[in-house]
């Protein structure tokens, strides 16, 4: 498998930031309450992962094994504090809402695991496309928990997508259970950890699934 | 491995030259987005302030003709900020930022625009942290209680109404969520006496704009 292949992979799948490393927990938690917030913050997080991932790469040369995690660290909060700082100007109502998630991207240990785990050893362009890779991933995991939540608390899908788009998206939605009465839970913090469970199962179950019907279908012509 | 003094001096060296080209980008960062960002948030202002007073009401700077008034029933933890809203100089309108510790699970802060007659012109949630489905009701992107706010007065309900329904006054609570609307009656009641016994006061104070 090329190494391409195998960076799509496990970035999306086998090695999938929110669901199999289970790495920035607390943002993914906390921000995947609806579709359109979960979105919001796995873009941040993905475009801050491409940038330091390329950065981290590109600055081998002269960076020493003694001082590379404050130089991690550093070029790391840089740069979200760049993208916090541009999504303030830009998209101010989104901001808002994001509040301290943002920042503490800068804490994500998906970012400075994968700047020492790839992206120091990797050549600039496997780098920057592992960081897209995993940020995909992690944004995926995000989407997918904030859509789960979003219907079984309010049966609504997209809410607030003018957050995102404009004001001329406001009250744009789609209603996926009409005249619901909604589940409280699933707005509620235990909702988020019982989602981001059900999904780490339906992964194993798949997987698992998938494992069996190849060995099935691996040993069917020794016995024939 | 072991690291001759130079080998120690050039990676401080590498440290800094690294900390100097962050900051000077963050600096170049800062001074391209500054304006914007202070102008995206006036425009968030502007646009909560539109919601309960509407602009076509007075022609005067709004956001920056403020006064700050202590008064604990109107916001026990700082001073109450006022918008005062004027046309052609004379007293308009006015816009209380108040905040109730009484929520269900913390505080809330509201803006009450009240006109000069002391009708209510609009009443928004600005911050909460109620439940939600339940005690986020009171929230206008929510549903459209706090709408039936507008136009009330302190004799439109009469003083023994100003009480949601529960406790045998006028408004709707939620099934399941009393204490938030009581905690937002309350405080709309009370910024409408306080309003009606300091009018002039509200827009005599002059402070300098900070």
């Amino acid at each position: 498998m090329s190494s391409y292949a195998k960076i799509v992979k496990d970035g999306l799948w086998t090695n999938n930031p929110g669901l199999v490393q289970l790495l920035g927990l607390c943002p993914l938690l906390a921000t995947s309450n609806n579709l359109v917030n979960g979105f919001a913050l796995g873009m941040a997080t993905a475009l801050v992962l491409i940038l330091s991932n390329t950065i981290v790469s590109l600055i081998r040369p002269v960076v020493r094994q003694e001082i590379r995690i404050p130089i991690y660290v550093m070029v790391i909060a840089a740069l979200v504090t760049i993208v916090e700082l541009v999504m303030n100007a830009y998209f101010n109502a989104l901001y808002n809402i994001l509040g301290i998630f943002l920042p503490i991207i800068t804490t994500n240990c998906i970012i400075i695991g994968r700047a020492e785990a790839f992206a120091s050893k990797n050549t600039i362009r496997l780098a920057a496309f592992d960081g897209l890779m995993m940020g995909t991933g992690f944004a995926l995991a995000l989407v997918a928990l904030g859509a789960i939540r979003e219907i079984l608390a309010q049966g609504t899908l997209g809410d607030g997508l003018h957050l995102l788009l404009g004001e001329s998206f406001r009250g744009v939605h789609l209603t996926v259970i009409p005249h619901y009465q909604g589940l409280l839970l699933a707005a509620l913090p235990p909702g988020a950890f019982i989602g981001l469970g059900l999904l780490v199962a339906g992964k194993n179950w798949i997987d698992t699934r998938y494992k069996a019907r190849v060995a099935v279908v691996g040993a069917a012509p020794a016995a024939a | 491995m072991k690291l001759t003094v130079e080998q120690m001096l050039r990676a401080g060296a590498v440290l800094g030259g690294f900390a100097v080209v962050a900051a000077g980008v963050l600096a170049g960062t800062h001074a391209l987005t500054k304006d914007r960002i202070v102008a995206a948030q006036q425009q968030r202002l502007l646009t909560q302030l539109h919601a309960v007073l509407p602009a076509d009401r007075y022609d005067n700077d709004i956001a920056s003709d403020t006064a700050e008034i202590e008064e604990p029933l109107l916001n026990p933890a700082a001073a109450v900020r006022v918008y005062r809203a004027r046309r052609q100089g004379q007293p308009a309108a006015a816009i209380f930022q108040v905040m109730t510790p009484d929520g269900y699970s913390g505080p809330i802060t509201l803006l009450i625009g009240i006109d000069l007659e002391g009708t209510l012109t609009g009443v928004r949630v600005v911050a909460h942290k109620e439940t939600p489905g339940l005690g986020d009701k009171i929230d206008a992107d929510r549903t459209d209680w706090i709408l039936a706010f507008t136009g009330r007065s302190l004799s439109n309900p009469g003083p023994r109404d100003w009480k949601v329904k529960k406790d045998g006054g006028l408004f709707d609570q939620f099934a399941g969520a009393t204490i938030t609307p009581r905690a937002v009656v309350k405080l709309i009641h009370n910024t409408l006496v306080y309003y009606s016994e300091h009018r002039e006061m509200v827009f005599e104070i002059t402070q300098a704009p900070k």
